[in-house]
């Protein structure tokens, strides 16, 4: 075991504030149009244990743009299957001659456990429901695109927290900066120990009163299967906590709405909303190259 | 390190002897494998073969670890009888009883007799605890009667709790009319599948699916009122980690019905917290619970609600536990620090006296499987003794374990109370120079 490399990101709840506005301000100067070969000769492995469109593709042309060369390998189609476990797939990663792995996993803490033994800088690009801190940067990159600052923000996140890594790593970097964040949803997908997240945080069952003069409106996904499981009915669901045109209007009038995606219609948000002129969630997924670019290009080294 | 003789005098040293109300300077005399004589200082006649100086020592009856993974049959690469035995030693056990979830599961008169036998290269006294059901499924009660007299002193689905309540009732009545322990590894399964921490701002922190605390009260309940109502039945609970769970022993305990519970070092010393960034040294199960569950077990094992502490060592190689937290091994070592623990925790930290500690690892652990002529050292008793020194500060570290496996929350732990030296029979199997 060892401290992960210089240039890792496990998760945002260790990062210091100082590091996650260096991260934002890199962002800012990366243009995708316009490649810059910090990177050139790296070599940048996207190890993904899970499915995943947005993440493995911006992280791609990231690296690309950047002029890494980067390998995508999946568990399907690889040794993984084979019942190789996720240190010897790192060592092997690692000999081949991989400079930095870009890593997604089913199991909260893999990204961590293999960067305690691999000497190359390890990115967290979602760990099961723990992290996943490059879209709580390309989020918050987003918010500071639509908000002046975090100062005095209100956040509301809305759906099924318990098993998302996007809401945890989202509370952890907003409250950094003093954002103030309602959790809102069934107790099934928002336990009341969800607020003990972060310092800031606070839980409530009733939308209206999440949405209450709030700045932003961070919709979840909400899966099916979930509901069932949790023995939530879905039409139940959607009349609680749908979010629609009426509700948008309790919000402030300015507030933005964004969703990590993939956005379901019709189940946690109105087509309406999801296209209506509050809705940044198009916008997330372009902010996603240029931050996962500013995390790259932290993480190999180059403009720091 | 065995030494043959015929006699050993242990001079100079406190004896604390729960069992026979003793806590003072004694001499103990052993003579042929048997405690021959217990006197003041000085007082015993006539020469032994050898001496054993224990001035400044606690001298105690042989500890007694009734919880104990040794992993054979089928699992000699995390741990042996001869290397599990050798870490007993080594922890001042001089008696341990195994744990039946093995490779196969020991549910036969065949394999008891097989894990008692002298190949084994045990250090310590083995008492195997058998299956309670064929193959520990959960369906079948295994014959208890034919495990009985093999030489098994309780029977068990550990690592699994007998779930169903009709044959969790009928293994107490068998267990009745043998005065046979049943022992229950609680948990609701149903409640805690693919789950690996103790549910709490820690696993929400972490992401991990997690295990209420209801899931042990819930089994911990049902098998108390269970006791209740089968007259002489034994029911003992094993690693009980949770208040719930010990507010319905102190329940059945009241009612005088014959329930027993046991206290691991790791669930009286560490919390949930301790996980830390996915450390799976701290993955066991039960797992590490709240701090209010660790208070309450702190109460529990000063006020006598709490019959033993047990290790629950667990040993596992280290490709079982270098993985995702989730997918890691349950469990720890924990045969060579127990002692260490108790004194440092209980003892310095939280005042319980001595005595009552020393009753935890003897008399009470004797009493709960009726280890006949052990956890004391009243003249005839087996020549079980543990020497300690309840002051020496020292460092454990896992590379030094005698144990196979290395899997310890402990490694490099400053510790307060060493074992000096550890007599099974009348003969040092452990001895620090």
């Amino acid at each position: 075991m060892n401290k992960p490399a210089r240039g890792s990101l496990l998760g945002i709840e260790h990062l210091e504030a100082k590091d996650i506005l260096g991260l934002l301000k890199l962002a800012r100067r990366m243009n995708p149009l316009k490649a810059r070969p910090l990177l050139r000769g790296k070599r940048v492995v996207l190890l993904f244990y899970e499915a995943s469109t947005r993440t493995r593709s911006s992280f791609e042309f990231a690296a690309k743009s950047l002029g890494a060369m980067t390998t995508l390998v999946q568990s399907s189609g690889s040794s993984i299957e084979k019942g190789e476990s996720v240190l010897d797939t790192g060592y092997t990663l690692r000999a081949v001659g991989a400079d930095c792995i870009v890593m997604r996993h089913p199991s909260a803490g893999a990204p961590l456990l293999m960067a305690q033994h691999l000497d190359i800088p390890v990115i967290n690009a979602g760990d099961g429901m723990h992290e996943h801190p490059s879209q709580a940067l390309l989020d918050a990159f987003t918010i500071l695109k639509h908000k002046k600052s975090f100062k005095g923000l209100q956040a509301t996140i809305i759906g099924d927290i318990l098993h998302s890594r996007v809401a945890r790593s989202a509370c952890h970097l907003l409250t950094r900066f003093g954002v103030k964040i309602t959790l809102c949803g069934p107790p099934e997908f928002v336990p009341d120990v969800a607020a003990t997240l972060a310092p800031g945080l606070r839980v409530t069952r009733h939308i209206e009163d999440a949405l209450r003069g709030t700045d932003v409106i961070m919709l979840l996904r909400v899966q099916k299967e979930r509901l069932a499981g949790q023995k939530i009915r879905l039409q139940d669901y959607i009349s609680r906590y749908q979010m629609t045109t009426a509700r948008l209007k309790l919000a402030k009038r300015d507030a933005i709405v964004m969703h990590p995606g993939p956005i379901i219609r019709g189940l946690e948000l109105t087509a309406e909303v999801a296209d209506g002129p509050q809705s940044v969630i198009v916008d997330e997924v372009h902010n996603g190259v240029p931050t996962r670019m500013a995390i790259l290009a932290r993480a190999l080294g180059k403009a720091r | 390190m065995t030494r043959q003789n015929q006699s050993l005098l242990i001079k100079g040293g406190q004896l604390i002897d729960p069992a026979a109300k003793i806590n003072a300077p004694m001499d103990v005399l052993l003579r042929d494998g048997r405690v021959a004589e217990v006197a003041p200082a000085n007082k015993i006649r006539g020469s032994a073969d050898e001496k054993f100086d224990a001035r400044g020592l606690i001298v105690a009856p042989g500890f007694i670890d009734l919880h104990v993974h040794l992993r054979e049959p089928g699992q000699g690469y995390k741990e042996t009888v001869a290397t599990g035995t050798a870490a007993a030693a080594a922890g001042g056990f001089t008696s341990v009883c195994t744990m039946p979830n093995t490779a196969p599961v020991v549910d036969t008169p065949e394999w008891v007799t097989w894990l008692r036998g002298a190949e084994r290269g045990a250090m310590v006294n083995v008492f195997p605890v058998a299956a309670a059901t064929r193959g520990s499924k959960g369906g079948t009660l295994t014959d208890f009667s034919a495990l009985q007299r093999a030489g098994a002193v309780a029977v068990t689905d550990d690592g699994k709790p007998i779930l169903d309540d009709d044959i969790m009732r009928m293994a107490l009545r068998l267990g009745a009319e043998l005065n046979f322990p049943v022992v229950q590894h609680a948990e609701d399964t149903r409640l805690t599948e693919n789950c690996s921490m103790h549910s709490g701002p820690t696993s929400f922190r972490l992401g991990l699916r997690a295990m209420p605390a209801s899931a042990e009260a819930a089994i911990v309940d049902r098998d108390v009122m269970l006791a209740q109502q089968i007259r002489e039945s034994r029911l003992h609970v094993a690693h009980l980690s949770t208040s719930d769970a010990l507010k319905a022993v102190r329940r059945g305990k009241r009612a005088k019905a014959r329930v027993t519970c046991e206290i691991t070092p790791h669930h009286f010393t560490l919390i949930d917290e301790n996980v830390g960034e996915y450390d799976t040294n701290f993955k066991m199960n039960p797992p590490l619970r709240s701090a209010t569950d660790r208070e309450a077990i702190l109460v529990a094992l000063a006020d006598g609600t709490v019959d033993a502490i047990a290790t629950d060592h667990a040993p596992h190689a280290l490709h079982e536990k270098q993985v995702e937290f989730e997918r890691a091994a349950f469990g720890i070592t924990g045969l060579e620090t127990a002692l260490a623990l108790a004194i440092t925790q209980l003892h310095r930290e939280h005042k319980i006296p001595l005595a009552r500690i020393v009753e935890l690892f003897t008399a009470g652990p004797a009493r709960v499987f009726d280890l006949r002529g052990r956890g004391s050292l009243a003249r005839g008793s087996f020549a079980d003794v543990t020497i300690f020194d309840p002051r020496k500060r020292w460092t454990f570290q896992a590379a030094e374990s005698r144990s196979l496996s290395r899997n310890t929350p402990f490694d490099g732990w400053q510790l307060t109370g060493k074992v000096v030296a550890t007599i099974v029979g009348g003969k040092f199997v452990f001895r620090v120079d």
